[in-house]
């Protein structure tokens, strides 16, 4: 039998606001624990919240970007349930009047465009740190993150593979860059996802019993941990077997998903209106007043590349995909006319540069100024394509502009015949056997005698000038 | 004559004429709990030391010429639910004991602004949930008028601190009538104000929907003058009202001609003792003898109220509760294997009977399955009361009835009969329910010498004009100059 | 719809309070009678009835995204029954 995966995401985004959501302490990674807190977000007896506006824009701001409608009426719900790193045993987060609500997120899977719904986006505060310790000495908890504001993304069961989950989640974390709401970094857990994943058999209307996988920290292990979970789903049914609702972790270092087992005594949330907390009501007029703050977004700004700079649908998703980068490249195609040159680039050597070091576009030592003026001296001849890829690495480890860096090596392009000449006899005179080849109608052999120049160059003859050398001088 | 027995208002009068010091008013008021406290337990604690300093302090401001608040060198009795800084608060439960605040009530702040003198910290029920303050861990406080009795409650403490001259003004907190019952109880003035009007920040909270600070006092000049410094908005609260606070004690003397009353039919009807009914109507006559107007009025969904209360109430404390749990703050019980196992005996040992029974009411009205039945229900039937007023008012200024179908009856009498006890805040919980201010002034005495209470009850944020029917039955009554009978 | 022992025991574990063998038993009787009592909201027909939240007519309070320091900070987490590295210490979680 054939089964087809149905996988819904739950993503959870840290909104960068500067303070917490309901008070007035400070949203700082990294802080030493416990010294951003106050008797509100510690839970203590008698303090009352008050909301954040910017927290509401941002959320406003996300539904819009996401199709979203955005509800007129909102409240918060008290959820509760006891847990150490939760002050006061329930969560304010919105139960039946989430701000936004059905929407989608439009993915590119196999060249087609696919839309995933979103169910809602809501709002809540989020949990401080617990940090397990061993040796049954107990465990350890941070407050400083109890408070922050999260926006719980829920999407419809609409992705059917792996490859559609983490494009699903690439898009999403696009928008939300191009927003600038969210630092969207899963590794410091500004950016959270669980997922639900069942399999049924191909063409069954039904759902089949879902897991909540949970656990998982980067897209890649969201790839993983739900192919994972598919393969294990449909080896338990194909040998007979059920599939159990439950809720199960992903072990990135053994990469398999384990049940979570017990701790499923049935949740029993109790959500009911927070009393604390008055209700927020937007006008069609509120609304339009985020929407002006709606930047292009992803999709609209790809379509845009491939009309104004020529570029390929494939180069222009890779470059809006980070809203810093594709305004990295917008500042070079300012400067320089050879836009699909920038691009290749920018692909290849910057993004390879960055990655190594796992830098932001933002942090490049090499400036789009300085991009584009070394372009310039590939383009006028100055360097070959291939020393212009020692001078980049140069410019970015040093941060030195081109012409410095091509002056201080010695790596102008030779170009003169003159000062070619002699070393092209040279060659001519110690490879003739294959200059006789070449003469013999074997192609190749030309290459390599256009080579050997390069070697005796070390790479600085200019390679239009030897190939018409050669070809004169062996006629 | 002796300084402790005065009113606020008088006190005042004789701080700025100099006839008397702050030194010597603390010192009267210390006195006076010295004297009496031991039979009444109203004072959880009270901080000598940090009084006289105060008094001092407001006796040399005073003498410099300083400008001073309003309440500068007058004795303040908190409630064991508001956090004052540094200072222990424990809402009278084992899982607070050696707690502190580590900030002030908005209420604190605006006492300390009007130089008032926090004398100490009155009992209470256990998390202000009772109607006898028989459910504190420091034991009842006991009515000054027969200390067999109960003072009522939750504001059991601030109340009988007032009756019997151990604090000047008082500060208790209402969520089902935990200001107007114990204060008709004790046969002192106590009022709780809109829904709004004064911020519940640092007040710890029961069932934050209902709960509202409120002033209780000797006289009702002297529960205006508490309130004024009390109310207003506060950004730290967001359902505290911006709008003004008017000037309480600008219309007190204004006549009542022509006032109308309502009287509600359905009051009568659940049975109330004959004192207290005999009282009430008395009451009426009064008011009909001062020019102001009865009208009977209905308020058909009374009935309900008891029922909506304790669903609504208890839900909110289940909730506001459950951060008691010995990780952050309190009392941690020791001998804990894990931590679920921490939080149950925490729990069990910290709280008392009445703070359980309610924290699992509260939990099973909300759980799975019967949030519609009894939690939606009972807001649909809050709305229901709530329109039953906004009808009434349409027709009346003000609204009057008994404030407790009882005087205060024995300690121990009705404390293993939680419903029981429950049903005898019939007339103080609607006013809650629908956000209203009431107040309960002195109207007489049963035939066992135990005060009665009468209710006035006012249109939202309309608190001058039920102080100012308060103010008029007063002048024209003796019931508060009264006093018991202590030493 | 009886009140019975099972959701006694069933709300107690929801709320984390151990009971001792007689409060299970009182709070079984006592609160059995009080919900008979509630019951008598079921007599009214609320189809049509709006639920209230709030009483008042309150809406879209919000503060500004500043950051305040908190005096008050250090205050409230030296309130902690067990402090370690500035981390408030629990007993094992044991799910």
């Amino acid at each position: 039998m054939e089964f087809e995966p149905v996988i819904g995401l739950e993503v959870h985004v840290q909104l960068n606001t500067k303070s917490k959501l309901f008070c007035s302490c400070a949203t700082v990674f990294g802080a030493e624990p416990n010294t951003q807190v106050c008797p509100v977000c510690l839970g203590h007896p008698g303090v009352l919240p008050v909301m954040n506006r910017k927290a509401l824009e941002y959320a406003v701001l996300c539904g819009l970007a996401l199709n979203c409608s955005i509800s007129r009426f909102s409240k918060f719900d008290r959820k509760n349930y006891f847990y150490p790193d939760l002050p006061k045993n329930y969560q304010v987060s919105q139960f039946d009047k989430p701000f936004c609500y059905n929407g989608f997120v439009t993915i590119h899977v196999d060249g087609k465009d696919k839309r995933i719904g979103v169910t809602r986006a809501h709002l809540e505060e989020d949990a401080g740190k617990l940090l397990h310790s061993d040796a049954g000495a107990g465990s350890g908890v941070d407050f400083n993150r109890t408070g922050i504001p999260l926006l719980e993304i829920v999407s419809e069961p609409d992705i059917s593979s792996p490859e559609e989950a983490y494009a699903y989640l690439t898009a999403l974390k696009s928008i939300i860059g191009y927003l600038d709401i969210s630092d969207c970094n899963m590794e410091e857990g500004s950016l959270r996802c669980d997922a639900n994943v069942s399999i049924r058999p191909k063409g069954q209307k039904e759902f089949g019993v879902k897991a909540e996988i949970k656990n998982m920290n980067s897209f890649r292990g969201v790839l993983k941990a739900v192919s994972y979970e598919i393969d294990r789903q449909t080896e338990v049914l194909l040998c007979g077997g059920k599939v159990v609702q439950e809720t199960r972790l992903w072990d990135a270092d053994k990469n398999m998903t384990f049940s979570m087992r017990s701790k499923e005594e049935a949740h029993d949330y109790r959500y009911f209106p927070e009393p604390d907390l008055v209700p927020v009501v937007l006008t069609e007029a509120n609304i339009e007043e985020i929407r002006k703050y709606l930047p292009e977004l992803p999709s609209a700004r790809m379509k845009r590349f491939v009309m104004d700079y020529g570029i390929t649908e494939y180069d222009a998703e890779v470059l809006t995909g980070d809203k810093k980068l594709a305004d990295y490249y917008e500042d070079c195609t300012r400067l320089f006319n050879d836009y699909k040159s920038i691009s290749n680039w920018i692909q290849s050597e910057l993004l390879r540069e960055l990655n190594d070091r796992k830098l932001p576009v933002t942090a490049s030592s090499v400036c789009p100024k300085k991009l584009t003026d070394m372009l310039r001296l590939i383009q006028n001849g100055t360097i070959s394509g291939k020393i212009a890829k020692t001078v980049f690495a140069q410019m970015f480890e040093t941060g030195k502009d081109a012409d410095t860096i091509i002056k201080e090596k010695g790596l102008v392009q030779i170009s003169d015949p003159d000062e070619l000449k002699k070393i092209i006899a040279d060659v001519i005179d110690s490879n003739g056997s294959i200059v006789d080849d070449y003469k013999g109608g074997k192609e190749k052999s030309f290459m390599f005698l256009v080579g050997q120049v390069m070697k005796a160059t070390k790479g600085k003859a200019n390679p239009q000038v030897v190939n018409q050398m050669l070809k004169d001088a062996i006629g | 004559m002796d300084i402790f027995n005065q009113t606020a208002c008088q006190l005042i009068k004789m701080l700025q004429s100099k006839e008397i010091t702050s030194r010597q008013l603390v010192e009267s008021v210390i006195d006076r709990i010295g004297a009496v406290d031991s039979k009444i337990n109203a004072f959880v604690y009270v901080d000598n030391t940090a009084a006289l300093e105060k008094a001092d302090e407001i006796d040399a401001r005073r003498a410099n010429g300083e400008p001073l608040g309003a309440l500068a060198g007058i004795p303040v009795a908190l409630k064991d639910n508001l956090l004052y800084c540094r200072r222990p608060v424990t809402c009278a439960s084992n899982i607070l004991k050696g707690y502190y605040s580590s900030y002030n009530a908005t209420v604190v702040e605006k006492l300390i602004g009007a130089d008032a003198v926090i004398i100490g910290v009155a009992n209470m029920d256990e998390f202000a949930m009772g109607s006898s303050c028989e459910t504190s861990c420091y034991g009842p406080s006991r009515n000054p008028w027969n200390q067999d009795c109960i003072t009522g409650g939750s504001s059991g403490g601030s109340a009988a601190a007032v009756a019997a001259d151990e604090t000047i003004l008082a500060l208790g907190s209402d969520t089902g009538g935990s200001i107007r019952q114990p204060s008709a109880l004790c046969g002192v003035v106590g009022m709780k104000p809109t829904y709004g009007r004064v911020s519940r920040y640092g007040l710890v909270a029961f069932a934050s929907s209902l709960d509202q600070i409120g002033p209780i006092t000797k006289s009702v000049a002297d529960n205006a003058l508490l309130l004024q410094v009390i109310s207003g908005y506060d950004h730290r609260d967001s359902t505290s009202i911006n709008e003004d606070v008017p000037d309480y004690s600008a219309s007190l003397g204004e006549s009542i001609k022509g006032l109308k009353i309502g009287i509600p039919k359905e009051y009568f009807l659940y049975g109330m003792d004959s004192d207290i009914e005999t009282a009430t109507k008395k009451a009426i006559e009064t008011f009909q003898q001062l020019g102001a107007q009865p009208v009977e009025i209905s308020l058909p969904y009374t009935e309900y109220a008891i029922a909506t209360y304790y669903i609504i109430a208890t839900a909110e404390a289940s909730a506001n509760l459950a951060r008691f749990d010995g990780v952050r703050y309190g009392n941690r019980a020791k001998d804990a294997d894990n931590l679920i196992d921490m939080y149950c005996k925490t729990k069990s040992q910290g709280f008392g009977a009445e703070v359980k029974r309610r924290i699992l009411l509260g939990t099973y009205v909300l759980s799975s399955g019967y949030y519609d039945a009894y939690y939606k229900k009972a807001q649909k039937v809050r709305t229901l009361i709530r329109d039953d007023f906004s009808k009434a008012f349409q027709k009346v200024d003000c609204i009057v009835a008994p404030t407790s179908p009882t005087s205060a009856f024995k300690i121990g009498e009705k404390i293993d009969d939680p419903l029981t006890m429950y049903l005898s805040d019939i007339f103080t919980i609607s006013l809650n329910l629908a956000g209203l201010p009431g107040i309960s002034i002195p109207c007489g005495f049963s035939k066992d010498s135990l005060p009665i209470g009468l209710q006035i009850i006012g249109k939202p944020f309309d608190e001058s004009t039920i102080l100012r029917a308060a103010y008029a039955f007063e002048q024209n009554t003796v019931f508060h100059t009264q006093k018991p009978n202590l030493v | 719809m009886a009140f019975t022992r099972q959701d006694v025991d069933y709300i107690a574990k929801l709320a984390r309070i151990t009971l001792s063998d007689d409060e299970q038993k009182n709070f079984t009787r006592q609160l059995d009678s009080i919900l008979e009592y509630v019951n008598k909201l079921n007599e009214l027909d609320t189809d049509s009835v709006e639920p209230t939240a709030h009483i008042l007519p309150v809406q879209n309070v919000f503060r500004e995204d500043e950051v305040k320091p908190c005096a008050d900070s250090k205050l409230a987490v030296e309130q902690s029954p067990e402090l370690r590295d500035g981390l408030f210490i629990v007993p094992p979680v044991i799910e």
